[in-house]
């Protein structure tokens, strides 16, 4: 093989080995580390798997926040006006967590039906209904309108 | 009056930019050289226009002229001057304004340090930067005016700025993160000057080189402030997220970093000259889909403060035109020539052929997962990609691309004499895996991947100061020896120091971070990580424009010596009614102690995350130590040197210029 | 031959921007109207100040109007607020509310602090009439023309931009066209809605 050849094919093997293999190893993470959303509808009705990292979002319901008084467990009611679904937290809520106000959860779901979140996550505007929430909001009603 | 003095320079700035995309594109098409001299004065004063513009709008905020819309949205007659300075570019249509700004900035340094190049190149450059600014500046004219007036009533006061970005972070940040994304544009006017002179060769990778690594070390800069803002503004200790604003400034970076390398290549060897053109018009396009990706709406995220989905699909047609127009010149006019220049599997050729593919891996992993929960969506699933992903992906390219890296170092151009690279391994080796065993141990805890981080950053750090010491061996002495080595040189050296330290930050702090939530009122005291954390009081504060509640904390070292007392907050920002968590940090070199408030939980009881955070400062330190090579490097002699040399050289030049852009305007005819 | 390798990139990216096109395109808030150009579902609802008064499809004849979806749970409703009671007001839209899964008593004091743009609200309670019209969420506004035909649905919040650009002409145009066509019917329809809004 002459020396150009020679190149030419090393550059191409290198390449097809690195992309493929980085393809195959991008792969995996993803479907490892996918999050899978779910509403609360959907929670209630046990459609999301028990004990895999999940999301959930919805509005905390008015009313529904019970604080421990001596350590930072947390406990909620998550809704989407279909369905809900109790969550539990232990550490600080982030500043815009309010009732009435739309959130996402990421964290897993127990035997009890009780989400275990890791992670509580509001947004930042006000005004602004989560794109996620407002889907989770909007699939309970198409739910309800293709019985 | 002031506002629309401010419109009418941006208008005019655009008149300009017309001008200037046409009389110098079109004088090198025809070789007039009259109308190619007129792009200088023409980038010129374009910069000038929209300087004007923006200080126009920039007195609008000191004087409160609450009747200018942007104005009245984004700041308040109680924000202190500096914040009202920042509030510029605190919403969408300023932070375009500024980028506009850079984008004719650039024009005019090019005009301006671009003496040595031949006329036609010049007035090419300019002519697509022109281009460029042209998209940008009817994008804000049309979509994001940032004068237009409440008329005929106007509101007595402005809503304030989001009190996230009250602050000197923010004031830095995106002007440095700016100068990197508009930066590259400079490369990508060369690779497309080039392309339309049809001379590809090695001097325009000489020209791009140091315009191109100015954009990176910006580039750098900015994405570490965001971080470094993020850490201690967003009042939780977190540094990287993954979000897709982010993942938009580290791609361009990540491709920028790949074309400095392969601009190397090409200059020194005139190899992979199609490939280094198409990387650059790449590293551009990526900077314009960061700012695509964050103001369309498609994403929202932490940091999408403005997003309009019209606004979006303008900026959609400005990117099919720009990157679409220029990679069909690409494959129209790109060589398709075989080089004759040979290379071996042990070259350095070859080595920056591999770092330039594991960076192009490295930005594709990125671009999927910021794309795929799109993607997904789209195709009516809900998903979201979380940092395990990235942080699997970058667990295993960094490694990889760093263990290449240290080996490289070594290698000579065209071919290295079989057996030097391999010896090299063993004592490199030898260093690096005690080092980075006895580092978990230190630190008190054993994880795998602490060992793969020391292990490669030692490893880096070793090889680099193994090649210095060959390299400053001279008879007066290693110091001399280092000192009379280039600047292009010691800036690479730095670079790769920098992205070292970064990496020892990196490990550490993502695996040794204590964090703990507690429940505090005052005389409590939480121990974390052999700190004592002592709430002394919790009371009101009166801030210019928030309310807030400020706690004390006292912190004991395992000897019981007071460390220092941190003062976390809670705000309330009155006007926008905002609240938002106001971090206790006390620095170090080697851990950051990290006290937030979380929130009242009874009678002078708070929830209080303590955290402690070792070698976190190192992630930003490398990224300065990175910023400072590469500016380095641009200071090298070898450019100035070009710069004289052309100047004495002039007539000599012009004619020899003539003659080549005759030769180029018929070479490009031809094909 | 070889040159045709370099229109990859090309060809790479302008796939990536079709796609970006479709989705940029695939606007949530313009999602399809199954009941578009259909008349108002029939429907009978108590009134919300007024729980013995029914209001049907027939009172939401007569003239273009604007059926505005809204409860007190929704944040979104809150921010149009004003925005609805200047249109009222100031401009003389004809404003039904349309009060969806919601409290009759936290609607009612709602409606009292922050004041009332509608001509008569209609009230929901178990979200009945949303579900034909195809409600996805508070707030959604759409145009009834004279004839109560639905003209168009707007989904989220309706802000001066939204009236100016979207609403405005389409009431105009709902408004001209059926007073032309069927004078006749719209004159007796224009009685009953009145006598709905007394």
């Amino acid at each position: 093989m002459n020396p150009k050849r020679k190149q030419r094919l090393l550059a191409v093997t290198f390449i097809v080995f690195g992309v493929g293999a980085a393809v195959g190893l991008a792969l995996f993470a993803l479907s490892q580390n996918i999050n899978l959303f779910f509403n609360p509808t959907q929670v209630e009705a046990g459609e999301a798997p028990v004990d895999q990292r999940i999301r959930v979002g919805g509005m905390v319901v008015e009313g529904s926040v019970n604080r421990d008084p001596n350590s930072l467990a947390v406990t909620f009611d998550l809704t989407d006006y279909q369905g809900v679904v109790t969550v539990a937290y232990t550490g600080i809520l982030p500043d815009l967590f309010r009732e009435g106000q739309g959130i996402v959860t990421q964290g897993r779901l127990d035997a009890e039906g009780i989400f275990q979140a890791d992670e509580v996550l509001a947004k930042h505007d006000e005004n602004y209904m989560p794109p996620e929430i407002q889907r989770a909001v909007d699939k309970a009603n198409r739910a309800e309108t293709s019985y | 009056m002031i506002a629309e003095l401010g419109h009418y320079a941006l208008i005019l700035g655009f008149c300009f930019a017309i001008l200037l995309s046409t009389i110098p594109l079109v004088g090198a098409w025809m070789g007039d050289r009259v109308w190619m001299r007129l792009s200088r004065p023409l980038a010129g004063g374009q910069f000038i226009l929209v300087l004007g513009s923006f200080c126009a709008l920039s007195l609008n905020f000191l004087l409160d002229d609450f009747s200018v819309q942007y104005v009245a949205g984004n700041s308040n007659s109680l924000l202190p001057w500096y914040y009202k300075i920042s509030a510029v570019w605190g919403g969408h249509e300023g932070s375009l304004l500024l980028w506009a700004l850079i984008l004719t900035g650039w024009t005019a340094a090019v005009a301006k340090f671009s003496k040595s190049l031949p006329l036609d190149m010049v007035a090419r450059v300019l002519g697509v930067m022109g281009l460029v600014n042209i998209g940008f500046m009817l994008f804000i004219l049309m979509t994001s005016n940032p004068f237009l007036r409440y008329l005929p009533s106007s509101p007595q006061d402005g809503a304030d700025l989001n009190p996230l970005l009250q602050d000197f972070g923010l004031i830095v940040h995106p002007p440095m993160l700016y100068m990197g994304y508009v930066g590259f544009s400079v490369a990508f006017a060369f690779a497309v000057a080039a392309l339309l002179g049809g001379r590809l060769d090695a001097a325009w990778a000489r020209w791009s080189r140091p315009w191109t690594t100015v954009a990176w070390s910006f580039q750098t800069l900015g994405i570490a402030l965001g971080s470094w803002w993020a850490y201690y503004e967003l009042g939780w200790g977190g540094w990287w997220f993954w979000d897709p604003v982010e993942n938009a400034s580290l791609m361009p970076w990540l491709a920028g970093t790949a074309l400095m390398h392969s601009l190397a290549v090409t200059e020194k060897r005139g190899v992979f000259k199609s490939w280094t053109v198409l990387l650059a018009i790449f590293t551009f396009s990526l900077s314009l889909l960061g700012t695509f990706l964050v103001r369309s709406g498609i994403l929202t995220s932490v940091h999408a403060f403005a997003s309009d989905p019209e606004r979006g699909s303008f900026v959609l047609a400005l990117l099919i035109v720009t990157i679409g127009g220029s990679l069909l010149l690409y494959a129209l006019r790109a060589p398709v020539v075989k080089s004759h220049i040979g290379f071996s599997e042990r070259s350095r050729e070859i080595f920056l052929l591999l770092n330039n593919i594991l960076l192009m891996v490295a930005t594709l992993t990125v671009l999927g997962g910021t794309m795929f929960p799109l993607i997904a969506e789209y195709a009516g699933y809900e998903v979201s990609v979380g940092a395990p992903y990235f942080n699997l992906m970058f667990g295993f390219l960094a490694p990889v691309l760093v263990l290449i890296m240290g080996v490289g170092i070594y290698s000579h151009w065209k071919d290295t004499p079989a057996g030097t690279l391999l010896r090299k391994v063993p004592p490199l080796a030898v260093i690096s895996l005690p080092l980075a065993l006895v580092v978990p141990w230190l630190m008190g805890s054993f994880e795998w991947m602490v060992v793969v981080g020391m292990f490669i950053a030692v490893w880096l750090t070793v090889a680099t100061a193994l090649d210095v010491w060959a390299k400053s061996a001279s008879r007066k002495g290693r110091l001399q020896g280092w000192l009379k080595t280039s600047r292009s040189y010691k800036g690479m050296v730095l670079g790769h120091l920098g992205l070292a330290v970064t990496i020892v930050g990196a490990t550490l702090v993502s695996h040794y971070t204590v964090e703990k939530d507690v429940r505090m009122a005052p005389g409590t005291v939480a121990e974390v990580a052999g700190y004592q954390f002592k709430f002394l009081s919790v009371g009101r504060k009166q801030g210019p424009n928030y309310v807030g509640d400020k706690a004390d904390i006292q912190i004991l070292d395992g000897d019981g010596d007071v460390v220092t007392t941190l003062h976390p907050e809670k705000r309330r920002y009155v006007v926008s009614d905002n609240v938002m968590t106001e971090a206790g940090i006390s620095p170090g070199l080697l851990r950051d102690l990290y006290v937030s408030l979380g929130e009242p939980v009874g009678e002078q009881a708070w929830a209080v995350r303590l955290q402690y955070k070792p070698f976190v400062r190192w992630l930003w330190l490398g990224a300065i130590l990175m910023t400072w090579g590469g500016l380095l490097a641009v200071a090298d002699r070898r450019y100035r040197m070009l710069r004289k040399a052309s100047s004495e050289k002039h007539s000599v030049d012009i004619q020899a210029q003539e003659n080549r852009s005759a030769t180029g305007v018929t070479a490009g005819g031809a094909e | 031959m070889r040159r045709l390798i370099l229109f990859v990139p090309l060809l790479v990216i302008m796939a990536m921007f079709f796609l970006f096109q479709q989705m940029i395109d695939h606007d949530p808030t313009e999602m399809e109207l199954a009941r578009k150009d259909k008349p108002v579902p029939a429907f009978a609802l108590p009134g919300l100040r007024n729980p013995e008064r029914f209001f049907t499809q027939e009172d939401l004849k007569g003239k273009p109007m604007l059926v505005n979806v809204w409860a007190t749970w929704c944040p979104s409703c809150r921010v149009e607020h004003p925005y609805l009671l200047k249109l009222a007001k100031e401009k003389g839209v004809q404003l039904v509310g349309l009060n969806y899964k919601d409290d009759r008593t936290a609607a009612l004091e709602w409606l009292d602090k922050l004041g009332d743009p509608y001509v008569f609200t209609v009230f929901d309670e178990e979200g009945r009439l949303g579900l034909d019209l195809g409600v996805y969420g508070a707030p959604e506004t759409y145009v009834v023309d004279a004839e109560g035909i639905i003209r168009y649905r707007h989904v989220g919040v309706v802000n001066e931009k939204v009236w100016n650009e979207v609403l405005a002409p389409l009431m105009e145009d709902s408004g001209t066209r059926e007073s032309e066509v069927k004078d006749t019917r719209v004159n007796e329809s224009t009685g009953s809605e009145q006598g709905a809004s007394s």
